[in-house]
């Protein structure tokens, strides 16, 4: 069996991943948030892109730049009104109101669209491919979405590394109280990080509903991929996330080659090793929770 | 430019200090000393705006902040150097001073400016704060504080910990902050230290006010200190 | 008579002072439960079929709500993964009673051991994360659980399997017999659960969730105390999962293994009141009341118990339980600590 080619799809995969995990990882590590209606927030940008597209009748990425701001505007505001409030020592709450929120959006767009599966189109380039040395031939949209994921996660990291914004976000996960001496909001902070995060995962669900098709319930299983990439990403390593990332798709492709069936279950299988084996993840930083 | 009275301040049910009145002018320094426990870190954080007042009115530059939140009043120009100097252990030196930049201050205190003033911190810019030694956080701490260009610095226990040549060294940069015409209010345990820099004295014990005044004797202090003539 | 044991101070001319964990209150509150129990044991011949099978449902609730207390209210481990071992439970009764032929009870018993067992290597893969990533991650090991599980044509694959062993019973007695089953399981969890809380274990866990760092260093086994109650309650879980296969006759994967039952046991218990026993039980009270009324709506109902849940979480943080009891200290249960002070004469005082 030929599997230089499941591989470069893995990585191709990996890198739609990525821009999930990359905004969970944010709010992990700027508010200790775990947000578990994560997932439901991109397949809401997937469905609120499907929206623009029925009624302004443009293509998904066009509806991505309506959506995607929008989707920001809503972390942002989630974040200081509900959010806002649940965090402290305990990460109980926090869970608990994301877990509800989860629920509400899942059924949400059951009442308001439907069970079924949805797809969005950008009509020849879903299907087209282009050929890569070795012979491989992958799409040129997943080839795209790397790519892109590669380009943002370059820049959340320039951000966080380079930027006043980025000092202030490292300098209130080491201290919060301690940043409101230097002058800074830390409840702005926070929000400006929701928003980043909720902008991503707006693009990743867009991308996700391109790529392969979605429903009101596929949050969950996306919320998992996204977790199981910055496990084996190791937490608080931006680029340690996207080589999870990377290595859970490979997991998912190669384990698709040899048993169909079994995908999803080979990626779960490869993070259940990485648990056991590696519980810091490729990134030997611990973190405190 | 500071003026605090009848200041009251609780971690949740408990008291920690009560009907504290004290003033601070544009280059002045006040000494607040007072056994563990007293109650002058607490009394810093209130007016740093950490912890609220539950009693009592802060004025500073005659506007009252005493409902302000902490990041606005370090806008307004109140700077702590907290206990135990906090810093950011993840982010390098220059980092630490540069969050200071979120208070939208400007003044004669950039980077530069604090760098000339400690040395010793220009030399570890690059370094981690996480690996400093105590002495170096100490400085570190300072310079971030000055990088907001306060018109009040409120420094909380500055030789914690700290070798005598060191702390010697780092009092001897206070007139140099003072030339700026900031006004420092300081908390001690050395009160020989303290007594040495500061124009006046305020002594808390348990909480309150015990003895304040200027020229004050080692005799009359360590009355009010230790609580001797309130048994 | 009330149980108390007193302690003696030496040197001191301090009066004696008696440590009670029975309470006036306490006292009515296990009597009055425990009269709630007879009656509703007798609950079968006085009401008709559908009520008795709604309350099934409702005891179902009640032990995976009060486990899930145990382990996210007490141990602070939120786990969105109990539905591995209502499945598992549930199989387990499918396989046992109609592959072995074995009686009934006995494979309750067996589902909630094979729960047990399961449990035992999963807490070391879940112990490995804290907080929010425990959660997600407890959710993963469900969701492998249930792959695997769907590999098996022998019990129906994907699309679910029927238990034949109870079907040829009189419906009748059927759903009073598991009726009484859940009764008696709701009974011993919350038994357990009570006796847990009062043990070594139920400080061990409170000072474990309160403060790892200082209770591991005061000497409490942090992983083995948290383990063991990560196994109970998935041996809880179990049984749950087996009066789910009993009660319906029919165990579908994708619903045995589905994550609303996290859902429900986390409103139940947020709602009822964490960390406190009476929580679960008026949680579970006004969850199976919502579902009576509402359950129809569909996603309605969900998301009127996601905002719900919400709005608990936010404003009422101690649950319907915290805002009834924060006046006085109410407590249905002895485990709490009362001192008073006994005078020469025998008089008692409050402190
Ligand atoms: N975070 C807190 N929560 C509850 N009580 C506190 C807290 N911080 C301080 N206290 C209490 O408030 C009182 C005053 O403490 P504070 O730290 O202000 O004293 P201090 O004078 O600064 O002492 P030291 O010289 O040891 O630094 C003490 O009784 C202390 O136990
Ligand atoms: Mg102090």
């Amino acid at each position: 069996m030929n599997l230089l080619e499941p591989i470069v799809q893995g990585i191709l995969l990996g890198g739609l991943y990525a821009l999930f995990a990359a905004g969970l990882s944010l709010m992990f590590g700027v508010m200790r948030i775990v947000n578990l209606a994560y997932g439901d927030f991109a397949v809401l940008a997937a469905y609120g892109s499907l929206v623009v597209i029925n009624v302004a009748a443009v293509n998904p990425l066009v509806a991505l730049v309506v959506v995607a701001p929008l989707m920001a505007v809503l972390g942002y505001v989630l974040q200081r009104t509900v959010l806002q409030r649940t965090l402290g020592a305990s990460p109980l709450p926090s869970l608990l109101v994301t877990f509800g929120l989860s629920i509400i959006i899942q059924n949400a767009l059951l009442l308001f669209g439907s069970a079924d599966q949805q797809r969005l189109s950008l009509g020849a380039i879903d299907t087209a491919s282009v050929e890569l040395p070795f012979g491989v031939r992958v799409g040129v949209f997943p080839l795209g979405v790397f790519v892109l994921a590669v380009i943002l996660l370059g820049i959340l990291s320039w951000i966080t590394a380079r930027t006043q914004y980025g000092r202030l976000v490292r300098a209130v996960s080491d201290d919060p109280d301690t940043v409101t001496l230097q002058g800074a909001n830390p409840k702005i902070i926070y929000g400006v990080a929701t928003a980043i995060a909720f902008g991503l995962v707006a693009i990743a669900g867009v991308a996700a509903g391109i790529q392969t098709s979605f429903s009101p319930s596929s949050g969950s299983m996306l919320l998992i991929f996204a977790f199981e990439a910055v496990i084996i990403g190791g937490l608080g390593s931006l680029w340690g996330t996207l080589g999870g990332a990377v290595i859970l798709g490979v997991a998912q492709t190669v384990g698709a080659a040899f048993a169909p069936a079994q995908q999803i279950l080979a990626g779960h299988i490869v993070f259940l090793l990485f648990l056991a084996f590696l519980p810091n993840g490729l990134s030997r930083r611990k973190v405190r929770a | 430019m500071l003026n605090v009275s009848g200041l009251t301040a609780a971690y949740g049910q408990v008291t920690a200090i009560r009907d504290i009145s004290l003033a601070v002018d544009a280059g002045g320094i006040l000494a607040v000393i007072g056994a563990n426990g007293a109650g002058k870190s607490t009394l810093l954080k209130t007016i740093a705006g950490l912890l609220p007042a539950t009693s009592g009115t802060i004025f500073f530059d005659g506007d009252d902040i005493t409902r302000r939140s902490a990041f606005d009043r370090v806008r307004r120009g109140i700077a702590l150097v907290p206990e135990g100097r906090r810093l950011f252990p993840s982010l390098t030196v220059q980092e630490n001073l540069q969050t200071a930049f979120a208070s939208k201050r400007k003044g004669a205190w950039t980077l530069d400016a604090v760098y000339d003033l400690f040395p010793l911190v220009a030399e570890r810019r690059h370094r981690r704060a996480g690996n400093l030694s105590g002495g170096e956080q100490q400085a570190t701490a300072i310079a971030r504080a000055l990088v907001t260009n306060p018109k009040l610095l409120l420094l909380d226990e500055v030789s914690l910990g700290l070798a005598p040549a060191i702390i010697a060294d780092l009092y001897a940069r206070l007139p140099d902050i003072l030339a700026q015409g900031t006004g420092i209010l300081l908390v001690e345990q050395d009160v020989s230290q303290a007594m040495k820099v500061a124009d006046s004295v305020h002594c808390l014990l348990q909480g309150a006010t015990s003895l304040t005044g200027k020229n004050l004797t080692m005799a009359d202090i360590s009355g009010a200190y230790f609580g001797v003539d309130k048994k | 008579m009330i149980p108390s044991l007193p302690l003696r101070a030496k040197g001191l001319e301090t009066p004696e002072y008696t440590v009670r964990r029975w309470t006036r209150m306490s006292i009515w509150g296990t009597s009055g439960l425990g009269v709630a129990v007879v009656v509703m044991a007798l609950l079968p011949f006085m009401v008709n079929l559908s009520v008795t099978y709604a309350m099934i449902d409702f005891f179902i609730l009640l032990l995976l709500a009060m486990t899930w207390n145990m382990l996210a209210g007490y141990g602070g481990m939120v786990s969105v993964g109990q539905q591995a071992y209502i499945g598992i439970g549930a199989y387990a009764v499918v396989v046992f009673a109609d592959t072995f032929g074995l009686n009934i009870i006995v494979t309750i018993l067996l589902a909630a051991i094979v729960s047990a067992i399961l449990a035992f290597p999963i807490s070391f893969f879940a112990f490995r994360l804290v907080g929010g990533y425990f959660a997600i991650g407890t959710w993963v090991l469900a969701e492998v659980v249930r792959l695997i599980v769907v590999q098996f044509p022998q019990i129906g694959g994907g699309s679910g399997v029927s238990l034949a062993a109870m079907s040829d019973l009189p419906k009748e007695l059927r759903i009073a017999f598991s009726y009484w089953i859940a009764l008696g399981a709701a009974v011993i969890v919350l038994v357990v659960c009570v006796w847990l809380v009062r043990s070594r274990i139920g400080l061990a866990l409170t000072a474990v969730r309160d403060d790892v760092t200082a209770a591991s260093t005061s000497g409490v086994r942090v992983q083995s105390v948290r383990r063991r109650v990560f196994i109970f309650a998935a041996a809880a879980a179990g049984v749950a999962g087996a009066l789910v296969a009993i009660s319906t006759l029919r165990v579908q994967p994708d619903s045995v293994f589905s994550v609303q039952w996290s859902a429900f046991m986390i409103f139940i218990v947020v709602v009822g009141g964490v960390g406190t026993l009476e929580g679960p039980i008026i949680g579970a009270i006004i969850f199976w009341a919502l579902k009576q009324l509402l359950a129809d709506y569909g996603p309605l109902y969900l998301i009127l118990l996601g905002i719900v849940g919400i709005v608990f979480v936010l404003f009422v943080r101690g649950g319907v339980w915290g805002a009834v009891s924060r006046r006085k200290r109410l407590e249905l249960f002895p485990v709490g600590y009362r001192f008073s002070r006994s005078d020469k004469d025998g008089s008692k005082q409050a402190p």
